[in-house]
C-alpha cells in the first residue's frame, strides 16, 4: 500500500513542480516541442530512480558532512552515462537538449529527492519514490509541451493538427508560443488550475487584507 | 567584448530567456535585500568559475591537452560535468568562510541560500555555454561577469515587483506561485524587446 502511496502522490497531489517548486529550471526550457519534453522527462526519470537506489543503498556509510558532494558525485556519474548515451545514439535530440541534459546535475528535484526521501529509506521505495516523482514531472512537461507544440505550430509530434494559414488552411500559428514567456505564462496558469481544484495547495498569505468600510473586501 | 557583455546581460539573460536558476529565483525574491545578496553572491561566483572552467577544460580535458605528458590520444571532454561542478562547489565553498570571516552580516543575511548556489542551474549553465560557444579566454572572463550581473539583475527587478505584488488583491489559486510566473513571463517578455538592441 505505502509503495503505491510513493507512486501516485507525486503525480497530481504533492507533484514536484507545481507544489514543491523543483525542477523548474528544465521543465520550461525544453518544453518547446513535444518530442524535446519527451526525451527529457524520460532522462530525468532515469536518473532519478537510479540516484535513488543509489544513495539510498549507500545511506549507512556517507557521513553527514560531506552528503552534498558525494550525492552531487553520484548523480553527475548517473547524468554523463545518460549524456554519452544520447550523444551517441540520439545525436540530433543531445543537439536540440544542448546544455539542458548536463543541467540535470544540478535539477534541484534529484538533489531534493535524494537528500529528504533517499537518504532515509530503503531501496525499493526509494526508487519507487524517485519513479513517482519523476512521472510527476513527466505530466506537467507533457501538458507543456503539447500545449506550446500545438499553438505553436500547428503540429504535434512534427505530424500537423491544424492546418496552417501558410498551407492554405485557417489556423495563424502564435509565434510567442515558441519563445520564452509562453512557458511562464502555462505553467502560471497550470498552477493555478491546479490549486482551483485542490485549494488546500494555495500558500498561507503572510497577511490578511483589511474589509474596507464600504464591505467589500 | 562589449558587445558580448551587454549580449548575456541583456538579450541572453540567464534567468530570463535560458530558464536558468528559476528555483533559486522563485524561492529568494521574497524581499529585496535578500534578493541584492544573492545576486552579489552569484556574481561573484559566476565571474570566477567560468574562467577557471575554461582553464581546466582547456589545458586538462580537451582532446591532445595531455600531449605533452606523451599522452595525445587522451581525451577526458566526457568529466567535464564532474570536474565544473567539483569546482563551483569548492568556489562556494571558500566564498562562504571568506563571507564569514570579513562580512559576517552578509553571511547571515543569505544563511541557507549560500550553499545553495552550488545546484543553481545558472552558474552550471554558465559554464556548459563556455564549453559549447567555444568562447575563449578573455571571453569567457566577459562572458562570466555579464550573465552573473544579468541574473542579478533579473532576481533584484523580481523580488522589487513582489514586494509590492504583495499588497494587491489577487484570486484565491493566483496569489503566490502562479502569480510568481506570470510575472516573470511579463518581464521575460520584456527583456526579449532587448533583442533588438544591437551595440
Amino acid at each position: 500500500m505505502a509503495l503505491t502511496h510513493h507512486l501516485t502522490a507525486p503525480l497530481i497531489g504533492n507533484n514536484p513542480v507545481t507544489l514543491q517548486i523543483l525542477g523548474i529550471c528544465s521543465a520550461l526550457a525544453v518544453t518547446t516541442t513535444l518530442a524535446t519534453a519527451v526525451t527529457m522527462s524520460v532522462a530525468l526519470t532515469v536518473v532519478l530512480c537510479l540516484s535513488g537506489g543509489v544513495i539510498s543503498l549507500m545511506r549507512h556509510h556517507i557521513p553527514p558532512s560531506i552528503r552534498l558532494i558525494i550525492q552531487i558525485t553520484i548523480v553527475a556519474s548517473i547524468v554523463i552515462v545518460i549524456d554519452q548515451f544520447m550523444q551517441a545514439f540520439m545525436f540530433e535530440m543531445s543537439k536540440k537538449l544542448s546544455i539542458f541534459v548536463g543541467l540535470i546535475v544540478t535539477n534541484c528535484l534529484v538533489l531534493g529527492r535524494a537528500e529528504a526521501f533517499a537518504m532515509r529509506n530503503p531501496v525499493l521505495p526509494s526508487v519507487v519514490d524517485g519513479l513517482g516523482n519523476g512521472l510527476g514531472y513527466s505530466l506537467i512537461l507533457l501538458i507543456v509541451g503539447a500545449l506550446r507544440e500545438v499553438l505553436g505550430t500547428g503540429a504535434l509530434m512534427g505530424v500537423p493538427l491544424l492546418t496552417t494559414v501558410a498551407d492554405g488552411g485557417w489556423f495563424q500559428p502564435l509565434g510567442l508560443m515558441q519563445l520564452a514567456p509562453s512557458a511562464f505564462f502555462i505553467l502560471g496558469l497550470l498552477v493555478w488550475l491546479v490549486r482551483v481544484l485542490r485549494p488546500e495547495q494555495v500558500e498561507r498569505p503572510e497577511f490578511r487584507l483589511e474589509a474596507s468600510e464600504d464591505g467589500r473586501p | 567584448m562589449i558587445e558580448l557583455l551587454v549580449k548575456s546581460v541583456f538579450q541572453e539573460n540567464l534567468a530570463l530567456s535560458f530558464f536558468l536558476g528559476m528555483c533559486t529565483f522563485l524561492a529568494v525574491s521574497k524581499r529585496v535585500d535578500t534578493a541584492v545578496g544573492l545576486g552579489l553572491a552569484v556574481i561573484v561566483v559566476q565571474a570566477i568559475t567560468v574562467p577557471v572552467n575554461y582553464l581546466i577544460f582547456n589545458l586538462l580535458l580537451l582532446e591532445g591537452a595531455w600531449a605533452w605528458a606523451g599522452l595525445p590520444d587522451v581525451d577526458l571532454t566526457f568529466l567535464k560535468l564532474v570536474s565544473f561542478i567539483g569546482v563551483i562547489a569548492a568556489m562556494v565553498q571558500i566564498l562562504e568562510m571568506v563571507l564569514e570571516r570579513f562580512v559576517p552580516r552578509l553571511y547571515r543575511a543569505l544563511g541557507i541560500f549560500l550553499p545553495l548556489i552550488t545546484v543553481n542551474c545558472a552558474i552550471l549553465g554558465g559554464s556548459l555555454f563556455m564549453v559549447e560557444r567555444h568562447y575563449d579566454f578573455g571571453q569567457s572572463v566577459t562572458y562570466g561577469i555579464g550573465s552573473g550581473v544579468g541574473w542579478a539583475l533579473a532576481i533584484v527587478t523580481f523580488a522589487a515587483i513582489r514586494e509590492r505584488l504583495k499588497y494587491s488583491d489577487m484570486p484565491k489559486g493566483v496569489e503566490g506561485l502562479a502569480s510568481a510566473f506570470i510575472v516573470t513571463g511579463l518581464m521575460s517578455l520584456g527583456f526579449s524587446a532587448f533583442s533588438l538592441v544591437t551595440p
